[in-house]
C-alpha cells in the first residue's frame, strides 16, 4: 500500500485568544488533488502553514511524504513547494533573478535550463527580465507557480491559487495544474474558497469550519450526501448548519 | 538535492546573491553607502586640520579624529548592513517563501553577516582612500592593529544587529526604527573621540563593558605612543564573544517564537 502524502493526526493550534485548528485528523493519498475548503477563519491557511513548517502546532503530529514534519522538516522541504498569491516574490528583483535564487536554494544544478523550460511552459519568457513588482496579477500567479515547480515537488501546497485572477487566466492556471499533476503524478493540496475550481480539480475535499473538519469526501459524494446540485450549495449548507462529528483518522 | 545537508555554502551564496542583486538594482542605495562615510570623513578631516594648529590633543596625532570617525563607521555600518538586509526580507514579506525552502535560519544569518561585511567595505574603503590625497592621512598607517580593530567592531556590530533583528521579529515592523538608532546610544560611552577618563566615574564602568571602548582607547595608544595594547584586544574579543552569543541567542529565540506565532508568513509592512 502506498503511504499517504500527508497524514495529520489530532492537530491543534491555539493562540492566546483563539483556537485556529482544533484537533483535526486527515490523510491525503499520494498522487491526488485534494482541497481544504471553508470560509474565512476556518483554519485552512493555518493548516497549510503547519504542513509547510512555517508554523508550529500546539499539539498533534504531521507526516509529509513519510517524514515527521515537526522534527525532520529539512528532509522533506526539498521535495515539496508552495504557492500563494498573497505572498509575493521580492518586487525589485527581476523574475529571472528571483527564480535563480530559489533554484540555488533548492540546490538545482541545471538552473538556467530549468528556468527556461518552466518559463516556456508557463508562458513567462517575455517578462523574465522584468522586476517582479511590475507584473500583472495573472503574470505574478504564473511566476509564483514557476517558483513552486522549480524543484519538481512531489507535494505542492497551494493557497487560493486563482484568487484575484480574471476567469480566462484562472481557467488557464487550473488547466495547467491539471496537466502538471497528471504528468508528474505529484500530490496537490490546496486551500480554496472557489467551489467550481475545487469541483474541477479535486478528487477529495475536506470541509473545514471553525478549526474542525466537518465533512469529507469527493465533490460528487458530498453533493449527493447533502442532496444539492453543486459544491457551493454544500458549502453554504455546512457554513450555516452545526457541524457533523467525524471519527479521527486511524 | 542539497536540502538534507546541515550546511550548504550554495544556499548562503544564494541569499548573498539576492542582496547583491538588490544593491545593484538601485544606484541611489549604492551611492548612499558611500555618501555618509565620505561626508563624515570630509567634515572631520577639515576639523582635524583646524584643530591641528589649535589643539594639543590633535597636534599629538593628526589622524586621531579621522581614524575614530572611520572606525566608528565600521561599527555602525556593520550593524546597519546586517539589519538592512534583514529588513529587505521584511519589507518584501519574503520569509514565507524563504523558509519553505531548505534554507536554514543560520545559513540566512551567515549571508546577512557576509552582506554586512561587503557593505562596510563599500562604504568605508572609498572614504579611507579619499582621505589620503585630501589630508595626507592614511588610516592604513596604523598597520596590522587596524585589522584587529575592524574585526572587533564588526563583530560588535553583528551582535547588536542580530539582537535588533530579533526584537523586530518579536515586536514587528513597528520596531524597525531601532536599526537606525540603538547604536548611537553607545557612541557617547564608547569614547570614540575622547579618552574614557573624560567620562564620569560611574559611566566609565559601563564604557569598559563595551568592546568598542577598548578599540578606541587602543587606537589612541597606537597613534600617540606607537604601542599596541594586546591586553585591550584580548578583553575586547572576550566581550565580543559574549555579546555575539547573546545577540545570536536573542535572534534564534525570536525566530523560533515567530514560527510559534505564525509570524513568518505575516511579517511585513
Amino acid at each position: 500500500m502506498v503511504a499517504p502524502a500527508v497524514k495529520v493526526n489530532n492537530l491543534v493550534k491555539r493562540y492566546p485568544t483563539a483556537t485556529a485548528v482544533d484537533g483535526i485528523s486527515f490523510c491525503v493519498a499520494s498522487g491526488v488533488t485534494a482541497a481544504l475548503l471553508g470560509g474565512n477563519g476556518a483554519g485552512k491557511t493555518t493548516t497549510l502553514s503547519i504542513l509547510l513548517g512555517l508554523l508550529l502546532p500546539t499539539s498533534g503530529s504531521v507526516e509529509v511524504l513519510g517524514e515527521d514534519m515537526l522534527h525532520h522538516r529539512y528532509r522533506v522541504l526539498p521535495r515539496m513547494n508552495f504557492s500563494s498569491p498573497f505572498v509575493d516574490l521580492p518586487h525589485r528583483l527581476t523574475v529571472r533573478q528571483n527564480l535563480l535564487i530559489y533554484a540555488r536554494l533548492y540546490g538545482l544544478s541545471d538552473r538556467r535550463e530549468r528556468i527556461e523550460n518552466l518559463a516556456r511552459d508557463l508562458q513567462i519568457s517575455a517578462f523574465l527580465e522584468r522586476p517582479a513588482g511590475k507584473l500583472s496579477a495573472g503574470q505574478k500567479t504564473r511566476v509564483a507557480l514557476a517558483k513552486a515547480l522549480l524543484n519538481d515537488p512531489e507535494l505542492l501546497l497551494l493557497d487560493e491559487p486563482t484568487a484575484s485572477l480574471d476567469p480566462d487566466t484562472g481557467d488557464w492556471v487550473r488547466r495547467y495544474l491539471e496537466e502538471w499533476r497528471a504528468r508528474t503524478d505529484a500530490t496537490i493540496l490546496m486551500a480554496s474558497h472557489n467551489m467550481s475550481e475545487v469541483e474541477r480539480l479535486c478528487s477529495e475535499v475536506l470541509m473545514m469550519k471553525e478549526g474542525h473538519i466537518v465533512d469529507r469526501g469527493s465533490p460528487q459524494a458530498l453533493i449527493n450526501r447533502y442532496g444539492r446540485t453543486n459544491l457551493e450549495e454544500v458549502f453554504l449548507h455546512i457554513a450555516r448548519e452545526s457541524r457533523i462529528e467525524l471519527e479521527p483518522v486511524k | 538535492m542539497s536540502g538534507q545537508l546541515y550546511y550548504s555554502a550554495g544556499r548562503v551564496w544564494a541569499m548573498l546573491l539576492r542582496y547583491l542583486y538588490l544593491l545593484r538594482s538601485s544606484w541611489p542605495r549604492t551611492l548612499e553607502l558611500l555618501y555618509w562615510p565620505t561626508l563624515q570623513m570630509l567634515i572631520w578631516g577639515f576639523m582635524s586640520q583646524f584643530l591641528y594648529s589649535n589643539s594639543s590633543y590633535v597636534f599629538r596625532a593628526f589622524g586621531v579624529l579621522l581614524a575614530a570617525v572611520m572606525l566608528w563607521d565600521v561599527l555602525f555600518r556593520g550593524q546597519l548592513g546586517l539589519s538592512m538586509s534583514f529588513l529587505e526580507e521584511m519589507w518584501a514579506r519574503n520569509l514565507g517563501h524563504l523558509f519553505v525552502t531548505p534554507l536554514r535560519p543560520y545559513e540566512w544569518v551567515l549571508s546577512l553577516l557576509s552582506m554586512s561585511m561587503i557593505r562596510v567595505l563599500l562604504g568605508i574603503l572609498p572614504a579611507a582612500l579619499l582621505a589620503i590625497p585630501l589630508y595626507h592621512y592614511s588610516i592604513f598607517s596604523i598597520g596590522l592593529p587596524l585589522l584587529a580593530f575592524v574585526a572587533v567592531l564588526l563583530i560588535m556590530g553583528w551582535a547588536l544587529g542580530l539582537a535588533i533583528c530579533g526584537l523586530i521579529l518579536r515586536q514587528g515592523m513597528g520596531a524597525e526604527g531601532l536599526a537606525w538608532t540603538v547604536v548611537f546610544t553607545l557612541s557617547p560611552i564608547s569614547a570614540v573621540y575622547y579618552p574614557v577618563s573624560t567620562l564620569p566615574g560611574w559611566l566609565q564602568h559601563a564604557a569598559w563593558a563595551l568592546p568598542s571602548t577598548y578599540v578606541f582607547e587602543g587606537m589612541r595608544a597606537v597613534l600617540f605612543t606607537g604601542i599596541f595594547r594586546a591586553d585591550y584586544l584580548v578583553t575586547a574579543l572576550a566581550l565580543d564573544f559574549f555579546y555575539i552569543g547573546l545577540g545570536t541567542a536573542v535572534f534564534f529565540i525570536a525566530f523560533h517564537n515567530a514560527r510559534r506565532r505564525g509570524a513568518l508568513l505575516q511579517m511585513g509592512e
